[in-house]
């Protein structure tokens, strides 16, 4: 079942289904990512925004529709999937660093493996990132010796080394102390200003505003309303827009006691 | 405690205790194979051969090492299987260690989260690579204590092979004491070739699970 | 269909002397589990307090009980006391002591690692709630160090039977002694009994440990 076509030069994805047993997670999801777009999904929780951004990396399996990236499909049974997930950056909440590997080991590791890259080239690129995101001192130390902001930052370079296409982030910035989210924060700023396509799932959103070319609300695993972020927080057009971002809002408590 | 009686049979001992290390050895490094394919199998859930494992293990951490050795030296024989006692010793430990390797192998891969996978995954990384580059150094180093504490166990376990003949530490006391009644001596020189072929490695389990306990990687 | 010597169990009484052989190695695990657990207990929480001579002496105790193979406390003890103290304890008797000795050791190991697996917030915790010393062992230390202990006290007991299986190399007529003799007394009539019988013996073990294993997975499981 084919839903919506978005054209686009570099990311297409067409409309899919994912349902656990009967229970439908995402559904008539019709969506079309542009080369160098910045797309925030938001909504409440179990809406089925971060198992969209896992569909799109061919974690999990479809049921119906189906998602393209370059008019090639991905599909966790294709053949070519390890190839198609190269194209496709991805950051989790938990960072997912690799324990027994040190900050540097765990860039180097797929592009060395994965793309058979030669040593001295990959390191370059990597301490080069590295450095950027102001960890360059850290190659050296194991996962455990860093903060989670800074665990974080390095999941995202390693995704960045393997040159994706698009990247996908999953709620960075949740598993975080209020003072690392910043941090976090600063580099997909960073990389959004670089020209970057990227999908976003956040609750942040002051910084959803600032990074977004589109906004895409999910609610119940469908695309409930899409827009830029001036229409969508300024002018939300559903009542469930409404009150989602409602419970962002925070009434002086004091006024209602007595 | 006659040390004249202590230094004459010293050599006797020593060579009981180069048998024990010798089929101990043995029969661990074919558990650890056992184990690992076992182990294998059961974490990619292969159809048919995970029940054969499952049923292996339950039977082999259910009985006896001492069973399953006199099933396998007299028992079959009459069916046509016929092995010498070494053989015998080396089939039975790794029949036993087997399971006991393959529950630690899966604890260690079981330990390791299933987003771990993903993660390797999303970088491009093949099934083989993953299990490669990503699960297994982790599991290894997961399993270790498990894993040194399954050799001291199997170690100790040799001390049953005399039952099968074999003229290991408990058949040269038991020979001795049979012989000379020196019990005294005898049990003294069996305790301690027992304490220098268990101490090194029970000492370096704990001191490998305190690092792996208190410290992890890159420590 | 080749001959099993199974056709020597259905013989005159010879499964019923098997299961009389095994009920003696039960019998004897089963004595040694109930002295072990609460000498094992008691010495566990012992453990943990802070008295470094009384935790020395037992730690030596402790190393060298699980250090050494069965068998070898089984024949120190048997032979050792006959000769140093000139009892002759029957090897039933020996084998009771050192099941005992051993399931001591393990059991309060057991204890010790089950007590100090409860993290220190749950003390904490407890205290910030008011609660006094006594009521924290009684009401939140216990109950949990309890539901870690049961499946590994339970697992515990199927090493005993087990370890059983050692006791006939001190003498004592238990369920492999008894094939060995039904082995032996059908040895012309029967010559591929040992197939059979050993088989079974095997089995009558699993019979015995599996339901036991069972229960303390089971057990482990919904407790985690």
């Amino acid at each position: 079942m084919e839903v919506i076509f978005l054209g686009t030069d570099i990311v297409i994805y067409r409309t899919f289904e994912k349902s656990y047993d009967d229970n439908l997670i995402l559904d008539d999801i019709d969506l079309e990512v542009h080369q160098g777009e910045v797309i925030v999904l938001v909504g409440p929780s179990g809406c089925g925004k971060s198992t969209m951004l896992r569909c799109i990396n061919a974690l999990e399996p479809i049921q119906g529709g189906e998602i393209k990236l370059n008019g090639e499909k991905i599909d966790p049974k294709n053949k070519n999937i390890a190839e198609l997930r190269q194209k496709i950056g991805m950051v989790f909440q938990s960072y997912e660093l690799f324990p027994h590997l040190t900050v540097l080991d765990n860039i180097l590791l797929a592009p060395m493996k994965v793309q058979k890259r030669k040593k001295e080239e990959a390191e370059k690129e990597a301490m080069a990132l590295l450095e950027r995101v102001g960890l360059a001192e850290k190659a050296k130390s194991y996962p455990r010796q860093l903060s989670g902001g800074q665990k974080q930052r390095v999941a995202i370079v390693r995704a960045l080394c393997m040159h994706p296409e698009i990247l996908l982030f999953d709620e960075v910035t949740a598993a975080l102390d209020p003072e690392m989210v910043r941090e976090v924060l600063d580099v997909m700023l960073d990389l959004a200003s670089q020209g970057r396509t990227m999908m976003i799932v956040t609750h942040e959103m002051q910084f959803a505003k600032a990074v977004a070319d589109r906004v895409i609300f999910l609610n119940g695993g469908k695309i409930v309303e899409e827009g830029t972020p001036e229409e969508f927080f300024e002018h939300p057009k559903t009542d469930r827009a409404k009150q989602f971002l409602n419970t962002f809002e925070f009434h002086e408590a004091k006024t209602h006691v007595k | 405690m006659n040390w004249e009686f202590i230094l004459k049979y010293l050599p006797m001992y020593e060579k009981a205790a180069w048998l024990t290390l010798r089929i101990g050895l043995l029969g661990i490094v074919f558990a650890i194979i056992v184990g690992f394919v076992c182990s294998t199998i059961q974490y990619y859930k292969v159809p048919v051969l995970r029940q054969i494992v499952a049923v292996y293990i339950e039977l082999s951490r259910n009985t006896p090492l001492l069973v399953q050795l006199f099933f396998i030296y007299y028992g079959l024989p009459k069916i046509g299987i016929q092995t010498n006692a070494e053989a015998c010793g080396v089939a039975g430990l790794a029949f036993l260690g087997g399971s006991y390797m393959a529950e630690a192998f899966r604890s260690g891969l079981e330990a390791i989260e299933p987003i771990q996978t993903e993660s390797a995954y999303s970088l491009g990384m093949n099934r083989c690579q993953t299990m490669r580059y990503i699960i297994l150094p982790q599991a290894m180093s997961i399993s270790v204590p498990a894993f040194v504490a399954n050799v001291i166990f199997l170690l100790k376990e040799t001390s049953v092979f005399s039952a099968i003949s074999l003229m290991d530490l408990m058949f040269t006391a038991k020979d001795l004491i049979g012989l000379y009644y020196k019990t005294t001596e005898s049990l003294f020189l069996l305790v301690v070739f027992y304490l220098i072929l268990l101490l090194p490695i029970s000492i370096l389990g704990s001191l490998l699970e305190r690092r792996l306990r208190y410290a992890g990687f890159g420590a | 269909m080749p001959d099993l010597g199974l056709e020597v169990l259905l013989k005159g009484s010879n499964m019923l002397r098997l299961l009389q052989g095994l009920w003696v190695a039960l019998r004897i695990s089963l004595i040694a589990v109930v002295i072990s657990i609460p000498s094992g207990l008691l010495f566990g929480v012992l453990m943990t307090r802070k008295n470094v001579v009384l935790k020395a002496i037992f730690r030596v105790y402790l190393e060298f009980i699980r250090i050494m193979p069965q068998l070898v406390l089984l024949f120190l003890f048997y032979f050792s006391t006959t000769r140093t103290f000139g009892w002759n304890l029957s090897g039933e008797t020996a084998s009771i002591i050192v099941f005992v000795l051993w399931g001591t050791a393990e059991m309060s190991d057991l204890v010790r690692g089950a007590l100090i697996s409860i993290p220190k917030h749950q003390y904490e915790s407890s205290a910030a709630l008011g609660l006094t010393k006594m009521q924290t062992y009684l009401y939140v230390i216990i109950p949990q160090a309890v539901r870690r202990l049961i499946p590994l006290s339970i697992n515990l007991i199927t090493r005993m039977i087990k370890t059983t299986s050692l006791i006939l190399m001190i003498g004592v007529v238990e369920v492999l002694k008894v094939a060995q003799q039904i082995i032996e007394a059908n040895r012309m009539s029967s010559p591929n009994a040992a197939f059979g019988i050993y088989l079974t013996v095997f089995l009558l073990y699993f019979i015995a440990c599996w339901p036991i294993s069972m229960l303390a997975k089971y057990l482990e499981r919904k407790w985690r």
